[in-house]
């Protein structure tokens, strides 16, 4: 028991941060904090690919003469990739809250939807 | 050659005209790009699918690299049709958006909407031609990224809270899809859709498997707007530029019905359907989308979203033919989805001159232009009877298949909720004409002309296409009936 909670750790960790960053995103009224949700969130999934990635007793995949047993690098190209989404999904998430404070003098989400009730009458 | 390389072409092109969009001065230059280049892109489209629409499959090998290592572009007769509709469609939204996107989005910033257009347009053709399912993550980001700035780029500032809206739903059901795919990739070790079809069957019963299912069906259903997924969806089409609300709603929420049934009925199968509760969750979701957002739809103050909310329940239908596991539900999905985007790229398109001409699509703000603007009007009266499914018009044909499909396996609530979404959908389609054509203007404005010509006639294409497919169904059905026989649903 104790080597299943231990021997996978990092999956644990995984779950947490998941758990985290999306219950950050669901009831942060903040802007920004829900962004800052969102980047934990797919930080988690990170993590998760660079853990599948993992050989036991395996070291980093550079042929040298001695090893035989090499770490699945894929995962770890596949995660570069999703960084990149994720950090362009930041920037322009980011670049919409300033637009959205220039527009509303406001990043809460009660007074932003406040305005627009008001606008709508 | 061109032939050999039809997949590669229809992603290549988009991708290198997006920059170069960008960096051309602000003006008609860009939009004459783009317009180039979308009706480049559906040529080669309408080329690849008269290639696989005898049920042939074309496989493309990116840089050589065979699959399953390397990324592999499979096209069959339900991706090129999609890759049509994409295609088709941004083709025929260009000549629509010169005049409107003038109208609506700084001059300065013609270069970069355009930019973003072509990126937009990229992604979703990539999705359709990849084979490989981080490639289609990676697409579906491309898309959904572009999509976020383009929305945000509407006139009224609630545009922005729309494209935030979004991007955290949208995010959310990306990271979603790649949890899933993370897990799928854990049990089998490949990407490739193909493959992992062939080595997914013995795994069926591990519970890493279904989750990963189900990771992945919750992070489609929010790029689809399935019901009770859908809230983004009417703010972003209500706020967005007029002619990027035609094209994301005949193209983006397509797009993703496509990848719900290629991840549904190709990675997975069939027979895995048949184990999980799937099709329950599809048939009860698709019904109460319908009822739902139908019944929403009738109290919208504003036409565009009434519209929106009118799309919910249309993917309601698209989704509820997933649910039947026969192949004439599956048909009547991939006929809808074609539909679908004939008639709402008709509406929108006629909305879209309504924003041009008086600047609103409220209510209270478009009452009686229907006598001043009578093509417009008569645009929105067809298409809508298209919308409502009266034979003689496309709508028909998908719902009758959708019909056919409850009878057939003798579901008759479900026959009903579908006639019943039809009923529903008389009631808000004649609140919109009655608005437009039967109250008198209430408040003193300026004689109001009918819209541009080159608005005009993309719109009533769509239109005409809305009776022609409506009438000839040999092209439609023909290659939906292909598409399913490839997803491996057989039966009536």
């Amino acid at each position: 028991m104790s080597e299943f909670i231990l021997g996978h750790y990092n999956y644990w960790i995984v779950i947490l941060l998941m758990m985290i960053g999306f219950y950050t995103v669901i009831s942060r009224g903040n802007l920004i904090k829900k962004i800052a949700g969102l980047n934990i969130f797919q930080t988690s999934v990170f993590l998760l690919y660079i853990s599948i990635g993992n050989v036991r007793d395996a070291t980093t995949p550079i042929i040298a003469e001695g090893f035989t047993h090499y770490s699945n690098p894929l995962p770890h190209v596949l995660i570069l990739t999703a960084i990149v989404v994720g950090v362009s999904t930041t920037a322009l998430g980011l670049a919409l809250v300033v637009r959205i404070r220039e527009a509303y003098g406001s990043i809460e989400e009660e007074d932003i939807h406040a305005q627009d009730k008001d606008a709508s009458l | 050659m061109i032939e050999q390389n039809l997949s590669l072409l229809l992603v290549a092109i988009p991708l290198v005209a997006a920059p170069l969009a960008a960096l051309l001065p602000a003006g008609r230059l860009p939009w004459l790009l783009t317009l180039v280049v979308s009706w480049i892109t559906l040529g080669l489209a309408a080329w690849q699918l008269w290639v696989v629409a005898d049920g042939s499959v074309i496989s493309y090998e990116l840089g050589g690299w065979a699959p399953p290592w390397g990324i592999e572009y499979r096209i069959d007769a339900l991706n090129a049709l999609v890759a049509v509709i994409v295609a088709g469609i941004g083709a025929i939204t260009l000549p629509y958006a010169l005049r409107s996107v003038a109208d609506e989005i700084p001059r300065w910033q013609t270069p970069y909407f355009y930019s973003a257009f072509l990126l937009c347009l990229d992604g979703l053709l990539g999705i359709t031609q990849t084979g490989d399912i981080f490639n289609l993550f990676v697409f579906l980001e491309i898309s959904s990224l572009s999509s976020y700035a383009l929305i945000s780029m509407g006139q009224k500032r609630r545009a922005l809270t729309a494209a935030y809206q979004y991007l955290i739903m949208g995010t959310i059901g990306a990271t979603f899809l790649l949890i899933g795919i993370g897990l799928v990739y854990a049990e089998t070790g490949t990407l490739n859709m193909v493959d992992l079809a062939a080595r997914l069957p013995e795994l069926y019963s591990h519970r890493t498997v279904h989750t990963a299912f189900t990771f992945m069906l919750v992070g489609i259903s929010l790029k689809l707007a399935l019901f009770p997924l859908h809230l983004w969806l009417p703010n972003a089409y209500t706020y967005a530029p007029s002619a990027i609300t035609v094209f994301l709603a005949a193209t983006a929420t397509k797009v993703a019905v496509y990848v719900m049934l290629r991840t549904v009925f190709t990675v997975f199968s069939n027979q895995f359907v048949q184990i999980t509760p799937t099709e329950l969750v599809f048939l009860l979701l698709g019904m109460a989308g319908i009822l739902y957002a139908s019944v929403a739809a009738i109290y919208q103050p504003d036409a565009k979203r009434l519209l929106a909310y009118s799309s919910i329940a249309q993917i309601g239908y698209m989704v509820l033919g997933m649910g039947f596991g026969s192949a004439l539900g599956l048909t009547g999905t991939i006929v809808h989805v074609f539909n679908h985007a004939l008639m709402k790229g008709a509406l929108f398109m006629a909305l879209g001159a309504l924003v041009y001409r008086v600047g609103s699509t409220r209510m209270n703000q478009i009452q009686g232009l229907g006598r001043e603007m009578p093509w417009t009007f008569a645009a929105i009266f067809i298409a809508g009877l298209s919308l409502i499914g009266v034979p003689g018009t496309a709508g028909f044909i998908s719902k009758w298949y959708l019909v056919l499909a409850a009878i057939d396996q003798q579901n008759w609530l479900i026959a009903l909720v579908i006639l019943a979404g039809s009923l529903l959908a008389v009631a808000y389609m004649w609140n919109l004409v009655e608005t437009l054509f039967f109250q008198p203007a209430t408040r003193q404005r300026e004689p109001v002309r009918e819209a541009p010509l080159s608005m005009l006639v993309p719109m009533w294409l769509l239109v005409i296409a809305n009776i022609w497919f409506g009438l000839d169904t040999e092209l439609t059905v023909g290659i939906a009936e292909t598409a399913v026989q490839l997803l491996g649903v057989d039966g009536p």
